[in-house]
């Protein structure tokens, strides 16, 4: 009887305790369906956002070319090491072998990793070469991955590289034609999804979302020979001279290209870890000068346009000197009295001043402007200066007479190079461009023949014998050109021992080619004048461009041109 | 005792093996079918490594020996095994706290130079075994002594263990205990009291928890809240089931298990991964299998001729419950992380071993009942 009471006790507890663990299974049941019937759609969403990524596939950045097709900058594939600090800190003693491969300090490793204990991404090394990448993946540390980039690389270093500028890390532009064209040459980056594992590696491709538009190529005008004649040239010109900078541009007349510009001081867009900004500067496009007499040809070119004037027009330049109100312009010599040739010839300050202060102001500053001075050259360069030329309506009887031999006024090397170029062309003005086979953005007319044919004909005295510049001639063509050297501005107005030694030329003279401007920044080893240091640069950069472009000589004399020919055979 | 008897004759009769060999052919069954199962999922979980699966497979064969062996000693051997058992346990239990060896944080493993064991796991069966042998020889319901003593033989092992720490195994332990002391008869109105008592508690608990097991219960309450930290196995696990679906993903195919987001997938998650590659199917066929084997238990229960194998019948069949309530609550979010494998399903040594024991007692207890003296 006891134990049939103590067997009810126990059957109705039973019943209980099976109930209770009926309902936990009913719970659990019901817990499933909730997971995998009706949060079904999410939870399978958070599965796949869990392991299926979309990558980023970085684009192939196009090259930029020189006009024969040189390369001038290149991208190598190469491999950045990241790691995930939430896997790789739990591999700390790991590190120090990863580090000595990279050569990294491994403490500065670990304290990395450790700052950014959080996060799942840090970069550890960035473009190193597929041979190394290969060895860090051999190390296989959990948490250490590999990502493929490219790399920049510029064959032509410190010559091409104020030109093509260079990108970041990220291979974005940051300067010059890489940044001017970056959407060009940058493509666009792929999309592909990938199945990755909880470890953040790659385990399979699902499929291409988006395949990476590879950037396009593009040819730059330059001609990497020149380039580098123009870039020694500089260079040695800047040791002989001892100068603060300098900066040379050759243009092609005929299109409007920019065949070479290099500027001094340079920089390795290689290896940029002890960049200064001052030597990144493409001078040449963006630091403005006052021209000095390079601006004579064009007050000249003003004097003939307006009919007043004649090239065998006689100014008096006696006594050496003239007053203009309470100031005076002075020549370095008396020249006594010279037709307008000679004013350019002799670089006579007092002979332009009389020359600009016979000619109302509206059409000089008519023609400066017509010619590109205080606006810019629309080269597509970044960073380009305008130069300034202000308006004739404010202009006194001073500022008249010493715009006309270039104070006052400012240009850079380019827009006086533009400017020298309508001269060459027979008046026609046409854009400049970095780009081989560029559009022609702008091809006008601003100036008669006639009177640029005068103009350069007193520009090819200038260097003539009796000229300021012999230094620039070349032999075998006929070269016209102006000299100039500036006394600098400073603080506390123009300085008595600091110049800018400046030549802009063109050549040949008979059928002009190409136009080239030097300009060299405070030249301090004795010479300053721009015939002494600006001349001889220009003279031996054009003889070369001349050459390799094939330009026919145009200064041979008479009798060896006969036997030339009468060795032809007929 | 008519009814009982006819039933027993009717079991004869249809199955004699089964009492020559001590064994209860639904349990075998569904045992074997939920190893095979656990097998399966398990290479899976593995990544296909079969020697994962070939140590399993002997501790398997190891275990299943172990409940042969047990099904063949009668009730009556366990009966007078049981304070031995009991009292040797709990000197082993000093002995791990005193001079355990440690792994991973907690102090449970005993070196006896021959074999390397956890004691916490004999007490599993040997706390349900004590205190259905104490009460076994008392008046029934048992008075308010009785309990205290109950209770002490119940809270020093668990205490013990809760100390190394291992709390699932103390959970388990208690629980196991507990259900031999309800079974026997605890009043309503005193499980009523204690149930209110120990929600009161449950702060003073808090101070005595570990950080780590706070930090689970907080996580419990709201996994979210640190989805990277404490959060991310219950989260990932829950992802795995929900996203298996219907009918899984397919075995050796899910993304949670196979592409290591899912942590601890062979062992304390093992049914998280059944869950993704074999969907809501697959939980609902290793659902089936447990209920044969917790209602074949209770069935024995019910059937047992005297109060010890009746209360450790039902005991046993019942903490079996609470193992895989537990553990499958706690990888589908239910429940708080605690550190319970799924059993028969997990990779692991020990606990499979006490689990098939256990199971071979209830097998000697169903085969026996002939020889008993009522």
């Amino acid at each position: 009887m006891n134990r049939s009471r103590e067997k009810k006790h126990c059957d109705a507890r039973r019943a209980f305790l099976f109930l209770c663990m009926g309902l936990a299974a009913v719970t659990l049941v019901w817990r499933a369906v909730c997971l995998q019937v009706l949060d079904k759609d999410f939870l399978q969403s958070q599965a796949d956002a869990r392991h299926l990524r979309v990558v980023s596939l970085p684009a192939h950045r196009g090259k930029i070319l020189d006009r024969n097709g040189e390369p001038l900058a290149i991208s190598t594939p190469v491999e950045s090491v990241w790691a995930n600090p939430q896997v790789l800190g739990g591999e700390m003693q790991r590190i120090p072998e990863l580090s000595k491969l990279l050569s990294l300090d491994a403490a500065r490793v670990q304290q990395l990793v450790a700052s950014r204990a959080d996060r799942e991404f840090v970069y550890l090394d960035r473009h190193i070469s597929p041979e190394l990448a290969a060895q860090v993946k051999a190390l296989k540390i959990p948490g250490v991955h590999l990502q493929r980039e490219y790399r920049r690389y510029y064959p032509g270093g410190e010559v091409t590289a104020h030109v093509t500028g260079f990108t970041n890390i990220d291979d974005i532009g940051q300067e010059g034609i890489e940044l001017a064209y970056e959407e060009w040459l940058g493509g666009e980056p792929g999309a592909k999804r990938v199945v990755k594992d909880g470890n953040h590696n790659i385990i399979e491709d699902v499929e291409s979302i988006r395949r990476p538009r590879p950037g396009k190529d593009l040819v730059l005008s330059i001609d990497r020979r020149i380039q580098y004649l123009a870039y020694r040239a500089l260079k040695s010109a800047m040791k002989e001279h001892q100068a603060r900078a300098a900066t040379a541009v050759l243009l092609d007349v005929k299109s409007g290209e920019v065949i070479a510009m290099v500027n001094q001081p340079s920089f390795n867009s290689n290896n940029r870890q002890q960049l200064r900004s001052s030597s990144m500067r493409n001078r040449a496009v963006t630091d403005v000068f006052e021209p000095g007499s390079t601006m004579k040809p064009f007050i000249a070119a003003s004097a003939l346009q307006s009919g007043r004037y004649r090239a065998d027009t006689l100014v008096a330049t006696s006594p050496g000197w003239m007053r203009v109100g309470v100031n005076t312009v002075r020549d370095v010599h008396d020249y006594g009295e010279l037709d307008v040739t000679g004013v350019i010839r002799k670089s006579s300050n007092v002979g332009i001043s009389k020359i600009a202060l016979a000619l109302p102001a509206e059409e000089i500053w008519e023609t400066l402007s017509e010619l590109g001075f205080g606006a810019q050259t629309f080269s597509g360069f970044p960073g380009e200066a305008s130069g300034l030329l202000s308006y004739h309506g404010g202009w006194n009887a001073i500022e008249t007479a010493t715009l006309s031999f270039g104070y006052g006024v400012s240009v850079t090397s380019l827009q006086l190079a533009q400017a020298y170029a309508v001269l060459a062309t027979g008046g026609v003005k046409r854009s400049v461009t970095f780009l081989r086979d560029g559009d022609v953005t702008e091809e006008r007319r601003v100036m008669p023949a006639a009177v640029t044919r005068q103009v350069v004909d007193m520009l090819e005295e200038a260097v003539g014998p009796d000229g300021t510049a012999p230094q620039a001639r070349v032999p075998g063509y006929r070269v016209a050109g102006k000299t100039g050297t500036v006394k600098k501005s400073t603080a506390g107005g123009y300085s008595s021992n600091q110049y800018l030694a400046v030549f802009a030329g063109l050549a040949p003279a008979s059928d002009p080619r190409f136009v080239m401007v030097v300009m060299v920044d405070d030249p301090s080893n004795g010479k300053y004048y721009g015939g002494q240091v600006a001349a001889p640069v220009f003279s031996s950069v054009m003889a070369g461009a001349l050459r390799l472009m094939a330009v026919p000589p145009d200064d041979v004399p008479l009798l060896q041109t006969r036997v030339v020919a009468g060795e032809e055979p007929a | 005792m008519s009814s009982v008897l006819s039933s027993h004759r009717e079991d004869a009769s249809r199955a004699g093996w089964q009492y020559r060999l001590h064994l209860d052919a639904p349990l075998l069954f569904a045992l074997i079918a939920a190893s095979g199962l656990g097998l399966i999922v398990l290479y899976s979980a593995g990544g296909g490594d079969m020697a994962l699966v070939e140590r399993q497979l002997v501790r398997l064969g190891l275990a299943f020996t172990g409940m042969l062996v047990v099904a063949q000693l009668s009730p009556y051997v366990l009966l007078r095994l049981t304070p031995w058992l009991f009292v040797v346990g709990v000197v082993f239990l000093v002995a791990v706290l005193v001079g355990g060896e440690s792994s991973g944080g907690a102090q449970r493993w005993l070196n006896l130079y021959i074999v390397r064991f956890q004691p916490s796991e004999m007490m599993k069966l040997a706390v349900p075994m004590m205190v259905a042998w104490y009460l076994a020889d008392t008046r029934l319901p048992p008075n308010g002594w009785q309990l205290l003593a109950s209770a002490t033989l119940i809270a020093v092992p668990m205490l013990m263990i809760a100390k190394q720490p291992d709390l699932g195994t103390a959970l388990l332990i208690a629980s196991a205990g507990f259900f031999v002391v309800f079974l026997a008869g605890l009043q309503w109105r005193l499980l009523a009291f204690f149930s209110v008592l120990l929600a009161a508690a449950a702060p003073v608990l808090w101070h005595f928890m570990h950080d780590y097991q706070r930090q689970r219960v907080i996580t419990f309450l709201s996994p979210e809240s640190d989805p990277l930290g404490s959060g991310y196995h219950v989260i990932q696990s829950k992802i795995a089931i929900g996203s298996g679906g219907l009918l899984g993903k397919g075995w050796m195919n899910g993304t949670q298990s196979q592409l290591d987001f899912l942590p601890e997938r062979s062992t304390d998650f093992i049914f998280a991964v059944l869950g993704e590659e074999f969907g809501f199917l697959g939980i609902l066929t290793l659902f089936a299998l447990y209920t044969i084997i917790v209602v074949r238990g209770i069935m024995i229960s019910i059937q047992a001729q005297d109060t010890y194998t009746r209360l450790l019948a039902g005991s046993l069949s019942m903490t079996f419950c609470v193992y895989f309530v537990v553990n499958t609550g706690m990888v589908t979010g239910l429940l708080p992380v605690v550190g319970l494998p799924l059993p028969i399903i997990s990779y692991g040594g020990t606990s499979i071993v006490t689990l098939m024991a256990g199971f071979g007692i209830l097998m000697s207890i169903q085969t026996h009942r002939k020889l008993l003296p009522t």
